[in-house]
């Protein structure tokens, strides 16, 4: 679990590629990389960002043999010569600007190189951090390129200032204020170390040369291995502040090595199984999803097609499936990690295993022939006679010219997965039902499983099911498949599925209606019965319909199980829902109409009754006042007092109470004042006529 | 017996009709609208009690109007009546105003309640 935690992002990417038990399908780069850097790598209006992803992008580029566009160019180049040209300066940027324009050859004059030249040596002179050496000698090294001449002012001082930030183990501390060192700082260290000892302009001691030498050994021996033979470097602590993982740290090393290996005059003592291990690392990773990635693996790569250390060579099978009917050939192919050419050598096929018996090889020693025109090693399996199934093979790689076994790293036995596919014979197929004592075969129905059968059987409870068949490889050995079920499926979907036991050669079944019949849900009816055979190694696997059956089952106890709830449709929620009935309060029962006008005429009556009554008690107007004023303002009181109860009429008809009061409230200012005057002259007209 | 108080009776009547046209005729104009009010009011209960009181607060507010118009009424008589020592300093005027103002706002309740 720490190892999956370390490396995330990775297992992710090397799960994708692993195919069988763990081992990584190892293919060299091809043309599947070429269109994943054209699809990783883009530019906006052809500028990259930065120029450290403008040199990621162009040397991929470079390396894959990829045509890059022209308006790369004419993006970037204005953006490296302003840097080159400009006054202040920082050694990364410079050395950024350098590499990209070593890649695109913009137009630069040689005053510009040598400005920027004096520059990058003083930067060495007053350097004490790692990253500040790395920056300056390489950009002298791009410059050095372009013939200008540029020699270290002081190599043993500079040799002997980045060997110093060495450790004991091998890796590298980035300035001597920093307590952590630092794998990554290693190969910064050891590609520097090499741009020194190249920009020298007399030799360098070799003793030096054979110090670093033995810090490279150490760092060797902190190798680390995956399961699958392949090789990389990480950090010694992964929560450390500059933590780049293993791809970055790997491709660190990659490159300082060999940088290195090139300007030692002598061989690195580092044996060949490690480039290969290394080697299979990046090829191991597939294609990796984002730029730097890609960068680090191609440009790794890249470094140990041509290293002075060993080259590593990869054998890989184009494909790992062969078919006996197809009469296929074992392929093999042997590249460098770049997928060029590799130097004459045969293969022979050392051993090969079933995957069921690990132990005993099938094959021994069979030497495969090699086609030049195809550049392909190849090898007939017919005559080799070797069944069906999945198999293990182990390679060797063999050199013809014993020169090259120090140049090149072939690895021991190269072990690799392959299938081996056939047309499986099915045959002797034979189903029938049989009573509770033993049936004989006459019950027995042929059966042809090469087609669908539309069968149709009957049983009861008391009856078995017999179904039973052989399996023939093409080299006529029994066949065991991965899966061989019998399915049977009610009217209702629910399903049952039995598997059939190999016995004796032969494959066969008996479904015991009376054991099953509570597993059966004791579900009578029709039943669909389906037969499956399937394998990887077979390549006319089936799924073949029957017929049916019609089982007779008695009627299930009270304890007995249900069928499970068949799976309800997801999206039935979304339809409509029941019907909701409201119960609304019967309407009362009203009176009929005619009732309601004839009280209502007799309601009046008692008005008309009042009415008479008045008269005849001889109601007259004589104390309505005669004069105007009095006159106006009684009447006025009357008409009031009549607007307010027409008001009220309206309230009920159709005014609200707020209107009504609004109206009311003036109404009423209005009535008592006039009320008051017209009382009040009445109740003075009486008291003048009772004092006269 | 039955005889005397039959004819008892009809003294006791005779004497009521006579005291009661004493009356002033604004007291008789009174008591007429009080039974008119009152009659009306039997009536909607006779109407209730056939047809059931399904909007009850109809028949109490059509019934308690007849019925305040009534009280108000009396109300006013008793203010008004000369006889009366105890509203002896009231102008009927004033009996009358109040008599008019309640009932506005008798009847401003009674239209709000009636639905």
């Amino acid at each position: 679990m720490a190892r999956n935690l370390r490396h995330l992002g990775f297992l992710a990417l090397i799960c994708a590629s692993l195919s069988i038990s763990g081992a990584a399908v190892i293919r060299p780069i091809n043309d599947a990389h070429r269109s994943a850097a054209l699809e990783i790598f883009v530019p906006t209006d052809g500028s990259f960002g930065s120029l450290e992803e403008a040199y990621e992008a162009l040397r991929t580029f470079q390396i894959l043999g990829v045509e890059k566009s022209p308006e790369i160019s004419h993006a970037t180049c204005p953006v490296v010569v302003e840097k080159l040209g400009s006054s202040s300066f920082i050694p990364k940027d410079l050395f950024h600007a350098l590499r990209v324009n070593s890649i695109l050859g913009c137009q630069i004059d040689s005053r510009t190189f040598e400005d920027v030249a004096s520059k990058l040596q003083a930067v060495i002179k007053d350097a004490n951090s790692l990253l500040d050496f790395h920056y300056a000698v390489g950009g002298l090294l791009h410059i050095k390129d372009y013939g200008i001449n540029v020699a270290l002012l002081d190599t043993d001082g500079t040799f002997h200032s980045i060997k110093a930030l060495s450790q004991s183990d091998g890796r590298w501390r980035y300035d001597s204020n920093s307590a952590e060192s630092s794998t990554y700082a290693a190969g910064i260290a050891l590609e520097t170390l090499a741009g020194v000892v190249s920009l020298a302009d007399k030799e360098v001691d070799q003793s030096k040369i054979g110090i670093v030498e033995h810090d490279i050994v150490k760092l060797f021996d902190s190798i680390k291995s995956y399961d699958d033979d392949t090789l990389y470097f990480d950090e010694k602590h992964i929560d450390a502040s500059e933590y780049k993982g293993p791809l970055t740290t790997s491709a660190s090393v990659v490159r300082g090595v060999t940088a290195f290996a090139e300007v030692a005059s002598g061989r690195l003592n580092i044996p060949s199984d490690k480039m290969l291990g290394l080697a299979k690392f990046f090829l191991s990773i597939g294609i990796p999803g984002s730029t730097k990635d890609l960068f680090n693996q191609i440009e790794s790569l890249s470094c140990l097609e041509n290293n002075r250390v060993s080259i590593p060579l990869i054998l890989s099978l184009p494909s790992m499936v062969f078919s006996l009917t197809t009469r296929d050939q074992l392929k093999v192919e042997v590249t460098t990690v770049l997928g060029s050419a590799a130097p004459p050598l045969t293969v022979s096929l050392v051993q090969a295993f079933r995957s069921d018996s690990k132990d005993t090889p099938v094959m021994e020693n069979q030497e495969l022939q090699f086609d030049s025109e195809n550049t392909i090693h190849y090898l007939d399996i017919i005559p080799l006679k070797l069944d069906v199934g999945k198999y293990k093979l182990m390679f060797e790689i063999s050199l013809h010219d014993p020169e090259n076994i120090n140049t090149y790293a072939t690895g021991g036995h190269t072990s690799v997965m392959a299938f081996i596919t056939g047309s499986i014979k099915i045959d002797k197929a034979e189903i029938g039902i049989f009573d509770s004592d033993p049936g004989n075969s006459e019950t027995l129905q042929k059966l042809d499983l090469s087609r669908d059968s539309t069968l149709s059987l009957a049983a009861n409870h008391l009856q078995k099911l017999h179904l039973s068949f052989h399996l023939t490889t093409p080299l006529g050995h029994h066949f065991k498949p991965h899966q061989v079920f019998l399915k049977l499926r009610h009217e209702t979907n629910v399903e049952h599925i039995f598997v059939m036991e190999s016995s004796a050669r032969q494959f066969k079944i008996v479904l015991d209606f009376l054991g099953l019949v509570e597993k059966i849900y004791y579900l009578s009816g029709k039943y669909e019965i389906e037969l499956t055979v399937g394998d990887a190694a077979m390549e006319n696997s089936f799924l073949q319909a029957l017929g049916h059956i019609e089982l007779d089952l008695p009627e299930p106890p009270e304890k007995a199980a249900r069928p499970p709830p068949l799976p309800v449709d997801p999206y039935s929620r979304f339809g409509p829902k029941q019907e909701i009935a409201h119960i609304f309060r019967s309407a009362e029962r009203r009176p009929p109409k005619e009732l309601s006008l004839a009280f209502l005429a007799l309601t009046f009556l008692p008005f008309v009754g009042f009415l008479i009554g008045l008269m005849r008690l001889g109601v007259n107007l004589k104390s309505f006042p005669s004069s105007a004023v009095p006159a106006a303002f009684s009447t006025l009181f009357h008409a009031g007092i009549a607007a307010a109860l027409l008001l009220y009429v309206l309230f009920w008809l159709k005014l609200d109470l707020f209107t009504t009061l609004k109206v009311l409230g003036f109404l009423g200012v209005f009535l008592v004042f006039v009320g008051h005057r017209t009382l009040s002259h009445h109740a003075s007209a009486t008291a003048k006529l009772k004092s006269s | 017996m039955a005889k005397s108080t039959s004819s008892d009776a009809q003294m006791l009547i005779r004497s009521l009709r006579t005291a009661y046209a004493a009356t002033p005729t604004n007291l008789k104009i009174i008591d007429l609208y009080v039974v008119y009010a009152i009659v009306t009011a039997v009536i909607q209960v006779v109407y209730m009690v056939i047809v059931g009181s399904f909007p009850f607060n109809s028949f109490l507010s059509g019934v308690l109007s007849c019925v305040g118009t009534a009280v108000l009424a009396v109300c006013l008589r008793i203010q008004v009546n000369k006889e009366n020592k105890e509203f002896k300093d009231l102008p009927p005027e004033r009996a009358y105003a109040d008599f008019v103002f309640c009932n506005l706002v008798l009847h401003l309740v009674i239209m709000n309640f009636l639905g």
